[in-house]
């Protein structure tokens, strides 16, 4: 049976996903594995099934410069969440670990036109971005100190 | 990397977007709509109007319709009250009875899955004094009746079980339970609205003694909706909570809806000529999709009792996938999902997390619902498009490469947020 049956329909609207959304979810940046045994990598997974999001989110930093020379991730989650985290790699990638620190939820936000609803999804993208330097960090014994400066200088 | 556009091609003759939520509501069926066409237009009459033509018309063809609906589940014409809908005819029910029968007890029955026109009204008669058991669902989905009667107390004055559950689909056994209410001399209610019309339903062989049927989900229009109150063995008596002119024999006051009533009518007529053949039709289409899907993906979870199911539904979660983002991914097709992320309250589906799943396992469901006007070409799309983007989001899932890496995700310390 291949005709069409009951009423002819009009084109179906859409959740109102913006175009950068809809273009991390269809392209996703830097998606991937780095070896996470590896010194020079930091891992962060955040996010729980239950809740519906996890992202892990991986950087290689260049042990000389601190400069964040790869990064990786994985989502489970919605669109935004994918969209989210695959921009934080976009960012971080090419900043030092200090200038990546300083990265916010609210440019998340603003970058990706995320409504309301999804605000919960750029917070955890930024706390991936800060497990994931916060594992670098305590494998290679950067000091807390210097974590706080940053804070601070924020 | 993963750059994702859907390779799944759109063959001649579909038409996009799909809609297979079916459950949600249905498309009113062509038929239906050329049956009410008059009755918005040289047929206006007030069917309340004793002293002329237009009245007497109106009369006849909301007359007519009572005989219709009342055909298709085994009741008499009389037996039919009109309201807006299931869910006014579930509160009509239940608070009804609950009105009426105080004097005898103040106990009701029901189970967890209910709709919220149910839950909702069965809590709102807790704050006024009435006791609420709300039986648990075993992991099928179905009620124990074990535990229906041992809840059962000579206080109770109400069992309220739904026919087939709106989001999984499962067929409670009405049979048993109204027999079990009528030994035990308490009132049968039960929330038909998915089942009327999909599968044989009749009060006099099922002891139902109160049902709720919706227009919109049999092809019929929205708005309309009707209450079945059984007039022998028992008499049921239902208090009004709407007052007025004192129609629907004093039950349901408010000029009726003669339009929406005639297309309930036909809806019904359509159903009852069209049941057996709609079923098989619709049970080869489901088991298809299931089928296909299943072949297709590993770690794939039907929710339900497979066993006693509608023939048009199938809700399966895709493990390790987000309900919602896979409902991006499948933008020409209308489906539900039983992720948090689709709903208002940000909490998954409360019937899915009855049956015993876990938070994670309901975020990755997705309600399929067949119904009428689905073709088999539909389905076809619907499934390679599913497994397209089900395989590109598990590719992005951290969950599906840790359980490939053979993880166990219930030993992570998960930071929940």
């Amino acid at each position: 049976m291949s005709e069409h049956r009951g009423f002819p329909r009009g084109r179906m609207v859409h959740m109102a996903y913006s175009d950068r959304v809809i273009d991390h979810y269809n392209n996703p940046r830097n998606v991937g594995q780095l070896d996470k045994t590896s010194t020079e990598v930091g891992t962060g997974l955040v996010g729980a099934p239950e809740c519906g999001d996890v992202m892990r989110l991986q950087i290689r930093v260049n042990p000389e410069t601190q400069v964040i020379e790869e990064a990786r991730f994985k989502t489970f989650g919605c669109g935004s969440a994918i969209a989210s985290s695959s921009l934080a790699t976009e960012w971080i990638k090419g900043r030092t670990v200090d200038d990546a620190l300083g990265i916010k939820n609210t440019d998340i936000v603003k970058e990706l036109s995320l409504p309301p609803v999804k605000i919960h999804c750029s917070v955890l993208a930024e706390d991936a971005i800060r497990a994931a330097i916060g594992d670098w960090k305590k494998k290679n014994g950067v000091g807390e100190a210097a974590e706080t400066a940053t804070a601070t200088a924020q | 990397m993963s750059n994702f556009t859907s390779s799944v091609e759109v063959p001649a003759g579909l038409h996009l977007p799909i809609y297979m939520d079916n459950h949600a509501t249905t498309s009113v069926d062509p038929r239906v709509l050329e049956a009410m066409m008059p009755y918005f237009s040289v047929k206006f009459g007030n069917a309340a109007s004793r002293n002329h033509s237009f009245g007497w018309e109106a009369e006849a063809a909301v007359e007519a319709a009572r005989e219709q609906i009342a055909r298709l589940i085994g009741a008499t014409a009389k037996e039919i009250i009109f309201t807006s809908g299931a869910t006014e005819s579930n509160n009509l029910a239940i608070k009804g009875i609950a009105e009426m029968y105080r004097e005898r007890g103040n106990h009701i029955i029901t189970q967890v899955t209910e709709h919220k026109a149910v839950l909702d009204t069965c809590k709102r008669l807790e704050k006024y004094g009435y006791r609420v058991t709300y039986l648990p669902v075993k992991a099928d989905g179905l009620i124990d009746l074990e535990d229906l009667k041992r809840a059962m107390d000579d206080k109770t004055i109400l069992v309220s079980i739904m026919a087939a559950n709106n989001e999984i689909g499962v067929l409670q056994p009405i049979a048993e339970i109204g027999k079990l209410c009528h030994e035990k001399n308490v009132l049968f209610h039960t929330d038909a609205v998915q089942a009327v019309g999909k599968v044989p339903v009749d009060v006099i062989a099922d002891n139902i003694d109160v049902l709720s049927l919706s227009g919109h989900k049999i092809y019929g229009p929205k708005g309309v909706g009707a209450l079945y109150v059984r007039r022998r063995n028992p008499r049921v008596q239902i208090a009004a909570q709407i007052d007025g002119g004192g129609h629907e024999r004093g039950m349901r006051s408010g000029t009726l809806n003669v339009p929406g009533i005639v297309g309930l009518g036909k809806a019904c007529e359509i159903a009852q000529q069209e049941m057996k053949s709609e079923a098989e039709y619709l049970t080869a289409l489901r088991d298809g999709l299931k089928n296909k899907l299943e072949s297709a993906l590993d770690y794939v979870h039907v929710n339900g009792s497979m066993e006693h199911h509608l023939p048009g539904n199938l809700n399966m979660s895709f493990v390790y996938v987000e309900g919602e983002s896979l409902l991006m991914g499948i933008n020409d097709v209308a489906v539900s999902s039983g992720s948090a992320c689709t709903s208002a309250t940000l909490e998954p589906s409360y019937v899915l997390k009855a049956l015993g799943l876990g938070d994670d396992v309901a975020h990755s469901s997705i309600r399929f619902g067949l119904g009428r006007f689905n073709t088999q070409l539909e389905v076809d799309y619907v499934a390679a498009k599913v497994i397209d983007v089900v395989k590109h989001l598990r590719q992005l899932s951290p969950l599906y490469e840790m359980v490939q890496d053979g993880i166990d995700l219930t030993k992570i310390q998960w930071a929940a947020h």
